[in-house]
């Protein structure tokens, strides 16, 4: 029952773009944290969408959901700001900022509510529809 | 359909089993709406309908499969020749081809029109119930 499997389907969509939601907070939160060394300062993670095609050859699981492959860092580098007062700085008085992008990471952010927004509305509606069909011939 | 409560039940019970197999579809599209290079698929439901009834003799062909591991011109109970990609209307960076409103609204109508099948078979299982109790 093909149904069915839109609940498969709809919660892999739900935990990528809940992983999503999750990275995003970390950045936003680190936004404007600061580092000593350019190594230590934090970096901007995006996680890595793939569509399951592993089990595609079964024609039953032609209809794929989405898996988090692994979430990457940003390899921008970390803008570093003149401040030999803070105990952070360096010897030569620099402190690295992270090279989070607060206006992306807030695209981001809307862009991964809406997509699970969309996930639990399908996965209410055909939710609806089985128990329908179960309710057949009443 | 050589069964009379097939012949009873009539188009709209294979139509819901498309019309399932189409909302997994779109749920599947729905849910790697952000996945990069996903390209999203639709069936043609007229054309699917049609070789699910055997209606136009081009596209009833079989497949012989004289092994388990031969692939299937089916997918799902749906003739893959009906599972089409979708044109996208505007390119995207990441080789996506969602257009998670039309989706949405996709999936919508398909739902209401599987509710519409659901409808009809459940009166025709009363009017049947009704019949056989001659009140």
């Amino acid at each position: 029952m093909s149904l069915f499997n839109i609940f498969d389907i709809s919660a892999s969509g739900l935990s990528a773009q809940s992983v999503r939601l999750n990275v995003t907070a970390s950045n936003i939160s680190n936004a404007q944290s600061v580092a000593g060394s350019e190594g230590a300062a934090y970096k901007a993670r995006n996680p890595v969408f793939s569509a399951m095609y592993k089990d595609a050859f079964n024609p039953q699981s032609a209809n794929v959901g989405v898996e988090t492959l692994g979430i990457v860092e940003n390899s921008a580098e970390a803008p570093k700001r003149y401040e030999p007062g803070n105990p952070l700085a360096d010897e030569d008085g620099y402190i690295y900022l992270s090279n989070v992008n607060s206006i992306e990471e807030m695209t981001n952010m809307m862009s991964a509510s809406r997509g699970y927004q969309n996930n639990v509305e399908v996965l209410n509606t055909s939710k609806d529809l089985l128990l329908q069909t179960l309710r057949l011939g009443e | 359909m050589s069964n009379p409560i097939d012949k009873l039940f009539g188009v709209h019970a294979q139509a819901i089993t498309l019309r399932a197999a189409r909302s997994e579809m779109l749920a599947a599209n729905l849910a790697n709406s952000d996945t990069p290079n996903y390209k999203a698929k639709d069936i043609d439901f007229k054309s699917a309908f049609q070789s699910l009834q055997g209606g136009a003799a081009q596209s009833s062909v079989q497949l012989t499969k004289s092994s388990a591991q031969h692939i299937s011109n089916e997918i799902n109970g749906v003739a893959s020749h009906a599972i089409r990609y979708r044109l996208p209307s505007h390119a995207s960076l990441d080789g996506n081809t969602v257009d998670s409103d039309f989706e949405k609204s996709a999936f919508t109508e398909n739902a209401i029109r599987y509710q519409a099948s659901l409808s009809i078979l459940g009166k025709k299982i009363s009017g049947l119930i009704s019949t056989l109790r001659g009140e």
